[in-house]
């Protein structure tokens, strides 16, 4: 299962963006295989919509879950009719937010 | 003996030289556009008075215009049938806006629309792309367009709904009802950003109202930017001229920009201001100093 959170930087070792839709970049990870990428962020520049437009690039990357620290009410309406997963943090490396994401250990957006 | 057509133009002219369409907008908000506006409008005649401030209209605070007719303002959002859409994603690829999302069909689930109308700038672009026609325009309400009039002065105000924000598309609206037979004094929102240029797009002339102070020097400069931009010529009225110092009188000398009027602070004008009295009504000479701003802007306009 793939899993998307939200990055300063494009390794493990960056520190999670709280933004969702302006994110500088979306980490995929694949929980099974534990094989990742790091995907730029194109909606940074966009003048709105930037929400709804990352919440797209995510599902069409097959994510099942989100973490990031907030977002507006467009993205999470977008990701909440695709049946995509909300989770929240408030800030870590990307490898220790995996790791207390597996522990349940993160606030879900209901 | 003048040329057939040198006759014609002579002839034309003779009723409609006189009437103008002017706006009066600031950068900073605050300074006194709608006192302005207001209390200008109070002193020409054959007047037609356009609130386009459609997020916060309260010049019928001061003009207290009977309105006969309030209008709904509408623009187009797309409805897609679901029964038609096979969601290949076209429309949300055209909007330049966003305001389209679509989840594409999985081996478990269909496909699910999402359309956010807010964002919707009622381009047509969805409605044209899309390849099995499953999309068609509706109305929706952005606000509400008033009419009236207070005496001989007609009146007509843009309201924006709460929520909203697509003011350019309902400035344009109020603006259909621009009377050009009359003496038209438009009262834009303040800023220099969309709703400011849709206000003060195509008028004849914009006063700029503006205070001796940093920030509203700052924002006339901005706001002086945007209309050398537009090709519209303006002039400055300095409100509250004398609580800090000529730092506005040196710019506009500077800049070579008409200063129209000098309105000093005056305790009188602002107990006028906060009972919702224009202060024309009470201080018949500031109608001499607004008609004299009049002769000026056609001058510069001639």
């Amino acid at each position: 299962m793939k899993i998307c959170i939200t990055s300063e930087g494009q390794t493990l070792d960056s520190n999670l963006d709280v933004r969702f839709g302006r994110c500088a970049y979306f980490i995929i990870f694949d929980i099974d295989t534990k094989n990742w990428e790091a995907v730029k962020n194109d909606n940074i520049n966009l003048t709105g919509g930037a929400g709804i437009q990352s919440a797209q690039a995510v599902i069409a990357k097959g994510a099942k879950a989100v973490i990031s620290g907030k977002m507006g009410e467009n993205a999470y309406k977008t990701l909440k009719t695709a049946g995509i997963a909300i989770y929240l943090s408030s800030g870590g490396k990307i490898e220790e937010v995996l790791e207390q994401y597996k522990l349940n250990k993160l606030e879900q957006m209901i | 003996m003048l040329p057939i057509f040198c006759i014609n133009k002579i002839l034309i002219n003779d009723n409609n030289m006189n009437n103008y369409v002017i706006s009066i907008a600031s950068g900073k908000g605050g300074t006194g556009k709608t006192t302005v506006a207001v209390n200008f409008a109070l002193s020409l005649n054959n007047v037609q008075f356009l609130d386009c401030d459609v997020e916060e209209p309260n010049a019928n605070l001061f003009l207290k215009a009977a309105i006969s007719k309030t209008i709904d303002a509408l623009i187009s959002v797309p409805k897609i049938d679901e029964n038609l859409c096979n969601y290949c994603g076209k429309c949300q690829e055209v909007c330049q806006y966003k305001s389209l999302a679509i989840i594409p069909s999985s081996n478990n689930s269909k496909g699910i629309v999402l359309t956010f109308p807010h964002l919707c700038h009622s381009c047509g672009a969805c409605v044209y792309i899309c390849p099995k026609t499953a999309i068609e325009e509706v109305d929706k309400k952005i606000g509400e367009i008033e009419i009236g009039n207070r005496g001989d002065i007609l009146f007509a105000s843009g309201k924006l709904s709460i929520g909203e924000i697509m003011s350019p598309y309902l400035i344009k609206q109020v603006k259909k009802n621009i009377n050009k037979s009359r003496n038209v004094i438009i009262d834009a929102p303040p800023g220099t950003s969309c709703p400011v240029i849709e206000t003060v797009k195509h008028t004849d002339f914009c006063v700029l109202v503006t205070e001796p102070t940093p920030f509203g020097l700052n924002d006339l400069i901005l706001a002086v930017d945007v209309l050398k931009k537009l090709k519209i010529p303006f002039g400055v009225v300095i409100n509250r001229s004398d609580i800090w110092n000529n730092m506005i009188n040196m710019y506009c000398n500077e800049e070579n920009i008409p200063i129209l009027m000098e309105i000093p602070f005056d305790m009188g004008i602002a107990r006028l201001y906060s009972n919702g009295i224009p202060f024309v009504e009470k201080m018949p000479h500031y109608k001499q100093e607004f008609i004299r701003m009049f002769e000026q802007i056609k001058r510069i306009l001639e």
